[in-house]
């Protein structure tokens, strides 16, 4: 496309700014659990439900990441939300489903989904 | 809209990279996540050189920062697996500090990056050469939207302000040149961007064109609206296809995009950017000698005045600046002179590029701000020399420049500095020596390089590097006298002052710093028969000592079969046949073979 | 001399001639890519240029004698290059070199081998510092060498 004005410039920088948000340092956290059990109950299908709903959303600055077990098998999947500055929220048996509440509620406006909470840290 | 990937894979493209193996990485990856399934979760990005080129291949796993090294094809799954899947870091790969082992996952921590201010690198291995998005988002064109709306004479005070200063080699303030370009008479104007990066050695020129070939367009865009140009022309080298390419590339994208051609950004300025490929000519380095190349002849220099600001391509006025050069206007645009002239010393600003080669851990890539020490280049940044030897000298400025002793590591690096200590800032490069480094062999070297590349137009230059060589060659192989080393300062002196061109005005540089410095080594070797490094082979004796086991490899290698003895019995060379290539060193297993 | 190449490799000359022939400062992309057609540039090829370009055929043979790119002679199907940059030198580059004329059977100043499969030069520097001491074979470039890989590598080629 051609770049007309600054403007276009900027809508561009915008856009591509977002694309490559993994690579800068950003103060939202989503940490998702992948150790083996968690892959088994599922946690992949929530990741990729965790990424549809923050580029539909168009949220900036947020960094998706993984880990491994943290030895709370049996609520697996395992979801961290890491918000600067609050203490770090765990859900567990998270479904794709409740990702868009997830995402919404607390990640967007810091209300934590207090029904799907197993921990805070 | 592309979807939002959780992960991207950096791995390093640029040649060091590509040449240890990371064009095999990619498609492995590439293909490993799809077996996965995770291919649209995880983005790999192919991007230029990350400077570290010694440990290459390199791979960078965002949003973590960490930082893989010497990574092979086989680690692939490992690194698939372990992180991207489970989020366990692969330890084993982990890069590790040179003076402590220690592993350091975190890219932002490794001792090589900590000491560094990249500003014309900033983008280097962080974004996708290929794509001029990536470019805007790392605030890409950016400086040349807020020129077009500044007036020429604005944006020339900008570059004044900022101090910036050519990076090639010289050192003119770059505002100024513009200025000079801007006030010719002349409605047709040039931009040349020297791209013929031949200083042996140096190698930060090519990596910014591979790595991040927009910031040069953008900056030669930027002069091109400043100096009242409306074409302008990169004079690349041949050896460099992968840069000739990202550049045609890069080129064709802006050109789309409307930040080429005619009434860029809707501001009514037009520019046009032709590649022209060098036909290998060092001296095509020499800016006349390089428009007489581009104009199709002879690359030979001419006498200046006149200048190119005056009279260049084609007798029209034209602006040439270096590649580094072009790298640091367009932050300096977007940030305001200012900001870049707040680092560095009072006569030189901002940040120099070096490479760092030679006998150094860290070989690669550093930019550091003008002032720094050499010893903090060559320790904090390089990791120190190699295999515990003793560091000897650092050469700076290639074939013009000179040599560093121990006595000046801790010299604050600018433009004078360096001048004052008969080196110069040259394009950057920074070949390290240890003590099995011969100091004449150096300067023979560099003679040689030198005469070779001289294109013979002035006689100075065309005669007495030949002569110069000609007593170093004869230093070396041991039929030196002692009117040897006066009669070198006097050739020196004459070819300084009688030559046409940098080319020549420079060359004895070499010889003249490895003499004031080291004028002991060209002493061992004329009154001792010594060459105190052991370089020279013709002051070598090659023995066996009694760690020989007998096993005959070094029989099998010397090539004029001086070797002689039985299977599991010590060996011995025969001086009268042995030609000293070493190779019987090299060969042996067991370390049995001395030299001296 | 003379039908060492074919009519179509001077058909693409005259169209190559055609297409620059008549812009300023072409002479040199000319002969590039005239040398991209022929492996190297012939004396019929250079007569032909400069009658087609209107330049002096001096002035032609000055340019190709200058520039270490252009070639006079036939040249080895694969080009191998031995940098002998700084970094490259003090980090071994002779001993490389003269392994590889030894597995290439050059002697003195020959360059190219007998079967033409192989053309050795060297370079002063290919800008590949970092994993002196380094070779390039065609566009590839093969770094952090000892005089044993000589042999390995130059067997990929054919």
């Amino acid at each position: 496309m051609a770049i007309r004005s600054l403007d276009d410039l900027r809508k561009i920088k915008e856009s591509a700014r977002q694309a490559t948000s993994a690579r800068h340092e950003s103060g939202t956290q989503v940490i998702v659990g992948m150790g083996t059990c968690g892959i088994a109950a599922g946690a992949r299908t929530v990741m990729t439900a965790i990424l549809d709903e923050i580029s539909r959303r168009g949220i900036q600055n947020v960094s998706v990441m993984q880990t491994g077990c943290i030895g709370m098998c049996q609520k697996e999947p395992l979801v961290d939300i890491v918000r600067p500055g609050e203490p770090r929220v765990t859900y567990g048996n998270v479904g794709p489903e409740d990702v868009p509440r997830i995402i919404s509620e607390h990640l967007v406006n810091g209300r934590i989904v207090t029904d799907l909470v197993v921990a805070k840290l | 809209m592309e979807k939002l990937a959780r992960a991207h894979v950096l791995v390093c493209g640029g040649t060091g990279c590509s040449s240890s193996g990371s064009k095999e990485i990619i498609p492995e990856l590439r293909d490993n996540l799809k077996a996965r399934g995770m291919d649209a979760e995880v983005k790999v990005v192919e991007t230029g050189c990350h400077g570290l080129c010694e440990l290459g291949p390199l791979v960078i796993v965002y949003p973590e920062g960490v930082f893989y090294v010497r990574v092979k094809p086989s680690d692939v799954d490992e690194i698939v697996e372990n992180h991207l899947l489970k989020g366990r870091v692969v330890e084993r790969l982990l890069y590790k500090e040179p003076a402590t082992l220690a592993t350091v996952p975190d890219y932002d921590d490794i001792a090589f990056y900590k000491k560094q201010k990249r500003y014309a690198l900033v983008n280097c291995g962080h974004i996708n050469p290929e794509s001029l998005d990536e470019y805007i988002g790392a605030d890409g064109y950016e400086g040349l939207a807020k020129t077009l709306s500044m007036t020429p004479e604005e944006v020339i005070g900008e570059i004044k302000k900022s101090g910036l200063r050519g990076r090639g080699g010289g050192g003119f303030p770059t505002g100024s040149k513009w200025q000079f370009t801007r006030g010719a008479a002349g409605d047709k104007k040039y931009v040349i961007c020297n791209a013929d990066e031949g200083d042996p050695g140096a190698f930060m020129d090519r990596s910014v064109l591979e790595g991040d070939p927009h910031r040069v367009l953008e900056g030669m865009i930027i002069c091109g609206y400043a100096v009242g140009a409306d074409e302008g022309y990169i004079y690349c080298r041949a050896e460099y296809p992968l840069a000739i390419k990202r550049l045609q590339g890069a080129i064709k994208q802006a050109c789309e995009a409307g930040l080429l051609g005619c009434d860029i950004l809707g501001s009514g300025f037009c520019f046009t950017i032709h590649i022209k490929e060098g036909a290998g000519a060092f001296v095509c380095g020499e800016e006349t000698a390089l428009m007489a190349s581009i104009e199709g002849r002879r690359g030979m220099p001419r006498p200046r005045p006149p200048f190119p600001a005056n009279s260049g391509l084609w007798g029209k006025p034209t602006n040439i600046n270096n590649v580094e050069t072009f790298a640091n206007v367009p932050s300096i645009m977007r940030d305001g002179g200012d900001y870049f002239a707040s680092q560095g010393t009072e006569t030189s600003k901002g940040t120099k590029v070096f490479a760092l080669t030679g006998k150094i851990n860290n070989t690669g890539l550093a930019e550091v701000p003008m002032g720094i020490t050499m010893r903090e280049i060559i320790y904090d940044i390089g990791g120190g020399i190699p295999n515990g030897k003793k560091f000897k000298a650092v050469q700076i400025g290639g074939p013009s420049g000179g040599c560093l002793p121990e006595q000046l590591l801790d010299l604050a690096i600018d433009y004078e500095s360096l001048t004052k200590a008969g080196a110069m800032m040259g394009s950057g490069g920074l070949v390290v020596m240890d003590e099995t480094t011969c100091m004449v062999d150096v300067a023979r070297y560099f003679l040689n390089f030198t005469q070779d590349e001289s294109c013979g137009k002035c006689t100075p230059c065309r005669e007495g590097t030949k002569r110069m060589l000609e007593i170093l060659n004869r230093i070396c192989d041991g039929k030196g006298t002692e009117d040897d080393i006066p009669l070198l300062e006097s050739l020196a002196k004459s070819i300084k002052a009688g030559s046409l061109c940098a080319l020549g005005q420079t060359a004895p540089n070499p010889v003249l710093s490895t003499l004031n410095f080291f004028r002991h080594e060209y002493e061992a070797h004329i009154r001792d028969h010594k060459c105190p490094a052991g370089v020279c082979t013709a002051f070598a004796g090659y023995t066996i000592t009694d760690l020989c086991r007998g096993c005959g490899l070094c029989k099998k290698v010397c090539p004029v079969d001086a070797i002689s003895g039985e299977v599991k019995g010590r060996h011995v060379i025969d001086p009268g046949r042995c030609i000293k290539c070493g190779a019987c060193q090299t060969k042996c297993p067991f370390k049995a073979i001395d030299k001296g | 001399m003379g039908e060492k190449f074919t009519e179509s490799e001077m058909a693409r000359l005259d169209e190559l001639l055609a297409d620059l022939g008549s812009q300023k400062g072409t002479l040199i992309p000319i002969l590039q890519k005239a040398q991209d057609i022929f492996g190297y540039l012939p004396r019929e090829v250079l007569i032909r240029i400069s009658e087609k370009t209107g330049t002096p055929l001096s002035r032609v043979y000055g340019v190709v004698t200058f520039y270490a790119q252009f070639h006079l002679n036939p040249r080895g199907r694969n080009i191998v290059r031995s940098c002998q940059g700084t970094a490259c030198h003090v980090r071994g580059a002779k001993a490389i070199l003269s392994e590889l004329k030894k597995q290439l059977g050059l002697e003195g100043d020959e360059t190219t081998t007998k079967d033409l499969r192989f053309t050795l030069e060297t370079v002063a520097c290919i800008g590949c510092c970092g994993l002196a001491p380094v070779i390039m074979v065609n566009d590839e470039t093969h770094g952090r060498l000892v005089p044993d890989s000589v042999k390995g590598i130059l067997e990929q080629y054919s």
